[in-house]
């Protein structure tokens, strides 16, 4: 008894001395880590979608200027949404980004909950104060350049464009493409198809294919799967969101391309001084804040007409003197062709 | 819009995307078809499908032959339908929460194991798939013309109809496999050993499920993306009732549909639609279940489907 009882207090004595070196441990390294600020985010879909590629290469570009220290989960399906922003937000992030699009009111109530937290969410609705920003891919001006591009690079006069979901951050950049296609070919006809998917490459590619089987010489790419079918074909492309002229370099004419750093470098810093508010960054993705941009014409720089890409750079430099307002039109789009 | 219709049923670039469509859903179902023949209902195919579209694809990437990563894909797809044998033949568990835990298990792992290979990708890597094996070689040649703009693999997939059909109505394979699936007392009596027959069979059919997969990857497009199988699998267990057990009419449903898909692609453009393009979208599978009611009310299933059987109990 007595033999087992000493065991028992050297034991304990001995776990309660790995306990308080541990703790002290554990302590140094919260002290280094609190040099930087913690900033997380919660994604629905992988790191390679290109609204999210977006997001997930402005933090890892502030991570690696060592401003912050960051950490993402991707693929979170919406039941699980809420359950992982509370979880970065209890584990001592200061700043969470993420898309509440499908989970709005879970995401909205996170925020309530966790008032010394700073939240930036991708959403179609307005800021809540005191914590909750809001931003959106409003990136219509440079759609609406290369529509204008498009416009003057097809010849049958028919551009096909595929879809994932008609959602206000599909619609609005479809419409103002196709605006910006009509001005510099009032004849042009439209195709549109959504494949009720964000992730099916292959039946993306075959609705392109349908198109281009129908007459379509220019494809708006929405999806993956859109590039590789005009490509096969020998038609062209136009990329949206990111710039994929290196993969496909005889084939994507031109790219509207978005930029969250002027939105995430505008957060952290206010995150930083203690500053953040609740508020809209949708001017943030807009071409006067560098938001967004027309991508560099690259392999086509010659082979655009050189009145189209005049006229294109006219109408750049008006959106960029406040002269002209590509319009918000969150309708779903129709085809038009005959 | 008829007249949009026939007119597309008499054009190749329609018929060379019908088989591009069906080509992942013709081999996906005799794999499905195989594994019920047997007696074992396999609701792994959605996840062994992705597990087949990876690691095809990661082969070809890691500098494999295109054909190695055909022969990666479906090494992937028999090791999961090991698991799947071992957990529903000797074991006995629920063929449907087992099937759907390898879906689950295999999708997951799947994702893992590519994110764990490429952590810093932002747009997918891709390989160089198939190609259509001559295109233009046979212009003007009806149905050959077709087949030339298509690739290898869907030249495979109705090869291996004709070679599973061959095997379970001429052979004694396939005779022990049909007979495993109707009546295993009766075949033990035989000699048979149901539980190898059943394993060996559930192994191939899921050999053909990650097949089914690669396409997708090789051939359809050259990058992997998480939910690119986006329910294929499931509509190949769907076509197995439609097909009544039987390979032949599994390759004419795979291609109903298909005909289908292609069409709803096509037609949503016609001008003058007035119908949403979610109602097109569902069209394929509103008139598979209408050919389902027409076609499989009367078809005969596997006596011994999803029956375990359990030597010496009766």
């Amino acid at each position: 008894m007595q033999k087992h009882s000493l065991i028992r207090r050297t034991l304990i004595k001995s776990v309660a001395a790995t306990l308080v070196a541990g703790t002290a441990l554990l302590g140094s390294g919260a002290a280094l880590a609190q040099a930087k600020m913690k900033v997380a985010a919660v994604y629905t879909v992988p790191f390679e979608q290109q609204w999210v590629s977006r997001i997930h290469k402005a933090l890892n570009a502030a991570q690696a200027r060592g401003e912050i220290e960051y950490k993402a989960s991707e693929n979170v399906s919406n039941a699980d949404y809420e359950r992982v922003m509370r979880q970065y937000a209890q584990e001592g992030n200061a700043f969470i980004m993420g898309e509440s699009f499908a989970v709005e009111a879970a995401a909205r109530k996170v925020a309530k909950d966790f008032p010394k937290v700073s939240f930036l969410m991708g959403s179609s609705g307005k800021p809540q104060a005191p914590n909750f920003s809001v931003f959106d891919n409003f990136i219509q001006e440079p759609a609406y350049l290369s529509g204008m591009i498009a416009g003057g690079m097809t010849k049958t006069g028919k551009i096909g464009m595929v879809g994932g979901f008609p959602i206000p951050e599909v619609n609005r950049l479809m419409h103002a493409f196709m605006a910006g296609a009509k001005e510099t070919n009032p004849k042009v006809e439209f195709m549109v198809t959504f494949i009720n998917s964000w992730f099916d490459p292959p039946k993306a590619k075959e609705a392109a294919f349908a198109m281009i089987d129908k007459g379509a010489d220019v494809m708006y790419a929405e999806r993956f799967g859109v590039s590789d079918a005009a490509k096969e074909r020998g038609k062209l492309a136009i990329g949206n969101v990111i710039n994929t002229q290196d993969k496909y370099p005889e084939t994507v004419v031109s790219s509207a391309l978005w930029n969250m750093e002027p939105s995430i470098d505008r957060a952290l810093k206010l995150v930083k001084e203690g500053k953040f508010t609740a508020e809209d960054y949708g001017q943030y993705s807009m071409m006067k804040n560098k938001g967004s941009e027309l991508a560099p014409l690259g392999t086509f720089e010659k082979k655009i007409p050189a009145d189209v890409v005049t006229k294109t750079r006219a109408k750049e430099k008006m959106i960029l003197d406040g002269k002209f307002t590509v319009k918000v039109d969150d309708s779903q789009p129709k085809s038009t062709a005959k | 819009m008829l007249s949009e219709a026939l007119q597309l049923l008499l054009s190749d670039p329609f018929w060379v995307a019908v088989l591009r469509i069906a080509t992942p859903l013709i081999i996906g179902t005799l794999g499905v078809l195989m594994c019920e023949r047997a007696g074992v209902l396999n609701l792994g195919i959605e996840g062994i499908m992705v597990a087949g579209a990876y690691t095809g694809w990661l082969a070809v990437y890691l500098g494999a032959p295109l054909w190695v990563g055909v022969l990666a894909a479906m090494a992937t797809g028999g090791l999961f339908g090991l698991l799947h044998g071992v957990l529903t033949v000797p074991l006995a568990l629920s063929q449907h929460v087992a099937g759907l835990g390898i879906t689950l298990l295999a999708t997951s792992l799947s994702y893992f194991a590519y994110r764990v290979t490429f952590p810093k990708v932002t747009t997918p890597p891709t390989i160089q798939p198939f190609q259509a094996v001559a295109p233009n070689a046979m212009d003007g040649i009806p149905v050959l013309s077709v087949f030339a703009a298509s690739t290898p693999l869907t030249w495979l997939a109705f090869a291996l109809v004709a070679l599973v059909a061959w095997v379970l109505y001429r052979t004694p394979v396939g005779l022990a496999i049909r007979m495993v699936g109707e009546n295993p007392q009766a075949a033990e009596s035989q000699g048979i050993n149901v539980t190898a027959v059943r394993i060996g069979t559930i192994v191939a059919g899921s050999a053909l499920m990650g097949l089914a997969g690669s396409f997708l990857t090789l051939s359809a497009f050259n990058a992997f993306f998480f939910n690119m199988i986006n329910g294929r699998g499931w509509i190949c267990v769907a076509l197995v009732v439609f097909a009544s057990w039987r390979p032949g009419k599994a390759l004419l449903g795979a291609i109903l549909f298909a005909v289908f898909d292609a069409m709803q692609l096509r037609l949503q453009q016609v001008p003058g639609n007035v119908l949403p393009y979610q109602l097109w979208l569902m069209a394929p599978y509103l008139l598979s279940i209408a050919a389902l009611i027409l076609v499989a009310r009367k078809a005969s299933y596997p006596q011994a489907l999803m029956v375990p059987y359990r030597k010496g109990e009766r």
